[in-house]
Order: C-alpha cells, then sequence, then structure tokens
C-alpha cells in the first residue's frame, strides 16, 4: 500500500471507492501478535502470543473476559482493545440487568460493529486500530466471530488475525471440518496447534501464549499455564506437514514495530 | 385531609438478624413476605450473595430490595473486571452507603444489614438506614422484629460500648455453632410476637471455608 492524495482523512473517498484510512486501520491490526479462535458445538477456544515489548515488561493483556458467556482476543493497538472491552463489559451487565439474561453473542457483535462504524464516518475520529476475536455461548449455540475496525464483522468456524497469521489459517483450513466433532481437549490443542504455526521456527513455551475457553457447563477463564504446558510437552514436534509460506504482501511487517502495536 | 395519592412505598414487612465472629459472620432473615394483613409468599429470600465475603440481608420494601441488590450485583461484577478481584466487605460497605445515598431524597425504602469476613478474616456487621448512615457493629437486627430481638441481642452479646475508651473489640467471643443457635432462638421469639415474622429463618454462615446456607422452620401463623 502505497501513499495517495486520498488517505489523509478518514472522510474521503478514493476514486475507486476505498477508504485508505479504515484500510490503514486494519493493516494495524495485521501488525499486532497473533491470535487465533476455534469453535465445536459446544466450545470455543480462543489462544494468542504473548509479546512482550521487551525482556523487562511485562506480557501485554490480549485476551478479556467480557462475561460468564463471552471472552475475546485481540490483535493491534491493545489501548484500543482495552476500551472496546470496558465499552462491551458494560452492555453485558445492562443487559443482564434488564433482562435477567445473558447478551447473545450476536447482539454484542452487532453493537461493537456500530460503534466501528461510527468511526468510519466522522471526521474528527480515527477507527479503531484493533481487530477481535468474539467468543461465546448462548442459547443458539457456541458462536466465534470477527470484529474489524472497518465496523463489518463475520462469524467463523475458526479464523486466526495478526502477524504471521496466514500459517495458522492454512493449518485451521486443512481440519476445521471436523471441529464441530471436536472433544474440548482436541480443541485446546489444536489451538495450541495453530498458535505454534504462527511462530514459525520460534519456541512454542506456555509462558508465550495464553489459551482461554467458554463451554456450555464452563464459564470463559483463562487456562492454567500448567496445564498448557503439559499439553506442549506432550505434542509431537513432528513436523506432520510444513507451514506454508505466508505470501508476503500480505504480512507487511515493518523493520519496527511501532511502540503501541502489538 | 386531602387524600395522599403518590404513596409509592409498602412495608413488606420481615425481620433481619446478623452476628459477627472472630472468624465467622452468620446473617438470617426470615422469609416471609407481607402486605397489610396478607402474606404475599411463605418462601422469599431477602438474603443476596454479593461477594464471596460479602452477603446483604434487607427488610422493608422488596421492590426497592430487588433493585438495590442488582445495582450492587452490577456494581460489583465491573469492580471485578477493573480489578481483578472480589470486593472486600468494608469496601462493599462504603458502596451500598453511596448508593443509599445517592437517593436521598427518593431513598430506597429499605433497612440493611451486610455481613461477611473483613480483609483480616475477621466477621464483620454493617448495619444501615435508609439513606445510607452505616456503622460496623458486632451484631444487628433490622425490620419490623428489630425491637424484639436487639435487646435481647445486646444481653447475650454484651457487647461493650463503643463510647468506652479503649477501643474494645465489637466482635463476640461466640462459637459460630452458639451464635447460629442464638439466631434461631431469637427469631422463634420474634415469631411468637410479631405477626410479620414467620414461615421460615433462612441463616447464612460465612467463614473462611466460604459460605453455607440453612434454613429452619418457623411458626406459620
Amino acid at each position: 500500500m502505497f501513499r495517495n492524495q486520498y488517505d489523509t482523512d478518514v472522510t474521503t473517498w478514493s476514486p475507486a471507492g476505498r477508504l485508505f484510512q479504515v484500510e490503514y486501520a486494519m493493516e494495524a491490526v495485521k501488525q499486532g501478535a497473533a491470535a487465533v479462535g476455534l469453535r465445536s458445538t459446544s466450545h470455543v477456544v480462543l489462544a494468542t502470543v504473548n509479546k512482550a515489548a521487551s525482556d523487562l515488561s511485562s506480557h501485554q493483556r490480549k485476551v478479556f473476559k467480557i462475561d460468564d458467556h463471552i471472552g475475546v482476543a485481540i490483535a493491534g493497538l491493545t489501548a484500543d482493545g482495552r476500551v472496546l472491552s470496558r465499552y462491551l463489559r458494560n452492555e453485558c451487565i445492562n443487559h443482564a440487568f434488564v433482562y435477567e439474561s445473558p447478551l447473545p453473542v450476536s447482539r454484542l457483535v452487532v453493537r461493537l460493529a456500530d460503534k466501528a462504524q461510527v468511526c468510519t464516518q466522522r471526521s474528527w475520529k480515527r477507527p479503531f486500530g484493533v481487530g477481535l476475536l468474539v467468543a461465546g455461548l448462548d442459547e443458539t449455540g457456541a458462536h466465534l466471530y470477527y470484529n474489524c475496525p472497518s465496523g463489518s464483522y463475520f462469524e467463523y468456524q475458526a479464523f486466526a488475525i495478526g502477524s504471521r497469521s496466514q500459517a495458522a489459517k492454512t493449518f485451521l483450513e486443512r481440519r476445521f471440518e471436523s471441529f464441530n466433532t471436536y472433544s474440548r481437549d482436541e480443541l485446546i490443542k489444536d489451538a495450541i496447534f495453530a498458535i505454534k504455526e504462527t511462530l514459525q521456527g520460534d519456541k512454542l513455551t506456555s509462558s508465550i501464549c495464553t489459551v482461554a475457553i467458554v463451554g456450555q457447563d464452563e464459564a470463559f477463564h483463562m487456562i492454567d499455564q500448567k496445564v498448557i504446558e503439559e499439553i506442549i510437552n506432550s505434542m509431537e514436534i513432528k513436523e506432520d506437514a510444513p507451514a506454508d509460506q505466508a505470501p508476503l504482501q500480505e504480512e507487511d511487517k515493518g523493520s519496527e514495530e511501532a511502540p503501541m502495536d502489538i | 385531609m386531602a387524600l395522599r395519592r403518590d404513596w409509592v412505598y409498602e412495608n413488606n414487612g420481615g425481620t433481619c438478624v446478623a452476628i459477627a465472629g472472630s472468624d465467622y459472620c452468620v446473617i438470617a432473615a426470615d422469609t416471609r413476605l407481607s402486605v397489610g394483613y396478607s402474606i404475599y409468599t411463605r418462601e422469599f429470600s431477602k438474603i443476596c450473595n454479593l461477594a464471596d465475603k460479602c452477603v446483604l440481608a434487607t427488610s422493608g420494601f422488596q421492590g426497592d430490595m430487588k433493585a438495590l441488590q442488582k445495582n450492587l450485583a452490577a456494581r460489583h461484577l465491573i469492580y471485578q473486571h477493573q480489578h481483578n478481584k472480589q470486593m472486600s466487605c468494608p469496601a462493599m460497605a462504603q458502596l451500598l452507603s453511596n448508593t443509599l445515598y445517592y437517593k436521598r431524597f427518593f431513598p430506597y425504602y429499605t433497612f440493611n444489614i451486610l455481613g461477611g469476613l473483613d480483609s483480616n478474616g475477621k466477621g464483620c456487621v454493617f448495619t444501615y438506614d435508609a439513606v445510607g448512615s452505616y456503622e460496623r457493629v458486632g451484631y444487628s437486627a433490622q425490620g419490623t422484629g428489630a425491637g424484639l430481638i436487639i435487646p435481647v441481642l445486646d444481653n447475650q452479646l454484651k457487647s461493650p460500648s463503643p463510647l468506652l475508651l479503649p477501643a474494645k473489640d465489637a466482635v463476640t467471643p461466640l462459637s459460630e455453632a452458639e451464635a447460629v443457635d442464638l439466631v434461631k432462638d431469637v427469631f422463634a421469639s420474634a415469631t411468637e410476637r410479631d405477626i410479620y415474622t414467620g414461615d421460615k429463618v433462612e441463616i447464612v454462615v460465612i467463614n473462611a471455608s466460604g459460605i453455607r446456607q440453612e434454613l429452619m422452620e418457623l411458626r406459620k401463623d
């Protein structure tokens, strides 16, 4: 993507019908550390790569509990992600207060998408620079959605966002058809496998990834580091299928990442 | 005398009691919901578990009680999201006081007792009026039967006066089982003479191992 005369304002269209500022916001998501989500009929798992800005600092939090039945994983500007998580939590609490029942996931993602859309149509705002994988369970079953800065959202069986996510997507594409029949533990294992794909050579340790799960009888929670450790150790470290090379145009990795990106 | 048409409250009766111990707290409330000389239901809980170590018992107008409980529960959820931990009992006590005073000019018609364990694991009981004035005490009773119960608790629990110096511990030296027995006795006594108290008493005990609940039958008349 190159600079052009239509990319200064979010309220300026290009002659080709594109809003460049919105597309640049989606770039910010691609720069963030990877996050993956997988769904079966009864559970949804989110896994993220934890990156620390330096060896001295703590890891950024990329997974947020929104309510007992919903959680999100983010990629991109974590500050934007934190603010949106606060908004999502409030929406869930207010709905439960009035209706004495959990907010359906599909309603939540629409509100989030509408909030994102507002920022694409105001000259004094900027789009949110964060993509969210929303995992939740409601009366209609298990759901995984991806909300992007443009204000659009889609439901997925499995998805990956952030840097080097193409490798994870390829891995998931090969296996997603059987996810609905997966057991809870198989789902967690495949999520960790998918994260491993995005590391492409870097060692997978339990300190580098966060895994969270929500299920019919399980409130949304992060899985203990020790359990992740055990799963990683039991995973065979043989290359069963080589991770596909990420097409270079997709991963526009800058030489340095801006400090607020994760 | 003009007819007043703006009275929006109703007293649903009932009594709440709480006793603080050195490492436990007992909170109890009867389960009768009444209006006037009628009974709406014999199985209505006036107790709400707000947090791990914090329980609220409310008597008065149950419409306001429900609204107040929901309000506090939602605020507690927000607190947990922001601070990654449960609210302590003293923190919840202040929050309840502020919530009540917020409606100083259209009050919650509720008479509350908040009971639980403080951050040191000692039992604590906070007692409130309708607009949020509160105090930490060793024991308390609120509601229609309070006038019958408080003198008995005063006699049994020998709580030293808060006016004495040096400040003495407010918590009772009784054991948990003795405190529960005392609560059962005072409820049975209040049930005899207060028409709004009876049916069942719900007793909640908080200690280091968690929250335990038991029900005891009372006279149904």
